[in-house]
């Protein structure tokens, strides 16, 4: 399948380089071609061990029966093969529902943020008005903050919101639209809206776009790659999310996986547990697997805005 | 004729003035909308709650009475319980273990990695397949791995190394380092990728530049490969130094801050001054060691706009 973005994604490393360290010429001589060589699939070896190993033993002790996976844990071959965990994790234990959760936060919070950004991008970035300067500066503040030092004030504000008194717990709002107040999103969104090509802007305005047509029409698709990236990163950090929700959202019946697992813990049957970490980490996967180009060019996005 | 040349100095002032506000209160209207979600959700969930927090901090606040002013009674509090040495000095451990570990391997792998010219995105998605798992999962994950007895998973893989079970999570001395080493599983793989970028970006004149004057491979690593990548291992170890200063999920969820507080972290101490406390929360306190650990971060994080500001104009 080939997504729009994709073609148009931003790599990081420069596709045309054709060498690194070790030069054709060093490769001529037979010690460092195995020397070589060997280290490649050292490093494999290594990845494949320590990288997927975790999460194909986890695999693995999903299906294999409890007492088996107590007993001896790193068996490849179990006495016996137990489908039925990964059902009774689905429906007993619920996780359909926890799952269900987890995708309406991470859905809710990928629309703020991805609204959030846009608009913010493109006022600050493309529209410019006077203020937008004073305005750039308090988002880049932000980041000097460390999100801990929100955590307390927020949540007092939530548990009583000032002047109406409101209590907001276990509203999805509360995780929402918090999600939208990353600063990074707005830096990513409003540096890659300036690059975009002003005669462009202008040959709209000339056309008589206003700023909303301007917008839609032409900003937007424009900015697909960006738009990707933060989307996939919007969805995985709701994934991963923990304390907030922890905090936020009482109701056990609206808690997200990552709220509910380390409570079921203790109650669950131990390789029906494994199969509900399974399945609970196998969208992240699956997303990664998918989009693998737009994950690691986003980090490496994300790196070089740090770097 | 004279009409036409004559009707500029009446009226122009006011049309120009006219069009020109127009023109503002168009715009103006329009950058309000694009303004409006942002201006909100940033106001409400970031700007608003670091004043609160300032006001906080030197405030005596639970949800029932009203707050009053204690001024640095807060501080003073945090500063006087014996709990805040030991969370500190917890926190610069796993920030030490965290650096032992995490900053080498990235680079080794990622400097392999750069070497390898077929399949290089198999390597990539392998490294960076745990940074995809979601935290939870992979504590609770390990968790089970570290189990103390001898049927454990690392203590079975000891065992064929003829090597004793460790107690791993459940003993005070081997309880962070082995929070620390699945941390750095979890997170590895972002800083190879971030490496990765960096050396690819190195220009190959460089090298061939090298290779006329006979340099060997480990010359080439030594006085090419890393002083040109310097700049981004310097900026990912001040932001792993910000990041591991936050540590909050893994010794909550590995050993809620046990044994003995041997895994007690400075967020750990803020949640448990906030939310754990059975006499109420003591939020003056818990946002007053928020604060501290800012104040603390910001030198780093100012640092680091520094540099990358400084790096960034330079190249």
């Amino acid at each position: 399948m080939t997504l729009p973005w994709r073609r148009a994604s931003t790599r990081p490393a420069d596709p045309q380089q054709e060498r690194s360290i070790v030069s054709s010429a060093d490769y001529r001589q037979r010690r460092i071609r195995w020397t070589m060589t060997a280290l490649k699939v050292g490093t494999l070896l290594f990845l494949l061990i320590v990288g997927l190993g975790p999460l194909l033993w986890m695999v693995k002790s999903s299906i294999t029966p409890t007492q088996d996976t107590l007993r001896t844990p790193m068996a490849l071959w179990p006495n016996g093969f137990d489908l039925s965990q990964l059902a009774t994790a689905w429906t007993r234990v619920h996780i359909d529902r926890y799952l269900w959760n987890t995708i309406w936060l991470a859905f809710g919070s990928w629309a703020v943020q991805i609204v959030v950004a846009t608009t913010a991008g493109f006022a600050l970035g493309v529209l410019r008005p006077r203020f937008s300067r004073i305005l750039t500066a308090l988002v880049i503040a932000t980041l000097f903050v460390p999100p801990i030092v929100l955590l307390v004030p927020l949540y007092l504000t939530i548990v009583d919101v000032p002047l109406v008194h409101w209590r907001l717990i276990d509203n999805y709002w509360v995780v929402w639209l918090p999600a939208g107040a990353s600063a990074l999103n707005i830096i990513l969104m409003k540096r890659f809206f300036e690059n975009l090509p002003r005669e462009i802007f202008d040959a709209a305005k000339v056309d008589g776009a206003g700023p909303f047509r301007l917008f839609w029409s032409i900003v937007l698709p424009m900015s697909k790659p960006i738009i990707g990236v933060v989307s996939v990163f919007a969805v995985i950090a709701t994934w991963k999310d923990y304390l907030w929700p922890f905090l936020v959202i009482r109701n056990q019946n609206l808690q997200p996986l990552s709220v509910r697992l380390p409570i079921m813990e203790s109650t669950t049957d131990l390789g029906v547990f494994i199969a509900a970490l399974t399945l609970a980490s196998l969208i992240p996967i699956v997303l990664f697997l998918v989009f693998q180009r737009l994950f690691l060019s986003g980090a490496g996005v994300s790196g070089a805005l740090k770097g | 004729m004279a009409s036409i040349s004559k009707p500029a100095p009446a009226e122009t002032p006011t049309v120009r003035r006219r069009a020109i506000r127009l023109r503002i209160t168009r715009d103006g209207l329009s950058t309000v909308a694009f303004m409006l979600p942002f201006l909100i959700v940033f106001g409400l969930f970031s700007w608003f709650p670091i004043v609160r927090a300032l006001v906080m901090s030197v405030q005596e606040t639970n949800l029932v009475s009203t707050p009053t002013f204690v001024g640095l009674d807060n501080f003073a509090r945090v500063l006087a319980d014996p709990q805040f040495a030991i969370a500190v000095r917890n926190t610069a451990w796993f920030a030490f273990l965290a650096l032992i570990f995490g900053f080498p391997i990235p680079i080794v792998l990622a400097v392999l990695m750069s070497e390898v010219r077929r399949g290089r995105g198999l390597y990539s998605a392998l490294a960076y397949l745990p940074v995809v798992v979601p935290p939870v999962v992979s504590v609770l994950l390990w968790r089970f791995f570290y189990r103390a007895n001898d049927t454990g998973v690392f203590n079975t893989i000891l065992g064929w190394f003829g090597i004793d079970p460790l107690p791993w999570l459940q003993n005070a001395v081997t309880a962070m380092p082995s929070i620390v080493i699945e941390a750095t599983w979890a997170a590895a793989g972002g800083t190879v990728i971030i490496y990765l970028a960096a050396l690819l970006g190195v220009r190959p004149e460089l090298y061939d530049a090298a290779e006329v004057d006979g340099a060997s491979i480990w010359q080439k690593i030594r006085y090419i490969t890393l002083p040109q990548i310097r700049n981004v291992l310097f900026i990912t170890l001040i932001l792993q130094l910000i990041a591991t200063a936050q540590v909050f999920t893994e010794p909550l969820l590995f050993t809620a801050g046990g044994p003995a507080n041997s895994t007690l972290t400075i967020l750990l101490l803020i949640y448990r001054y906030a939310f754990q406390n059975s006499l109420g929360g003591d939020y003056g306190m818990g946002a007053a060691l928020s604060l501290m650990l800012a104040a603390f971060l910001s030198v780093f994080t100012i640092v680091y706009f520094w540099l990358t500001r400084r790096w960034s104009t330079d190249s």
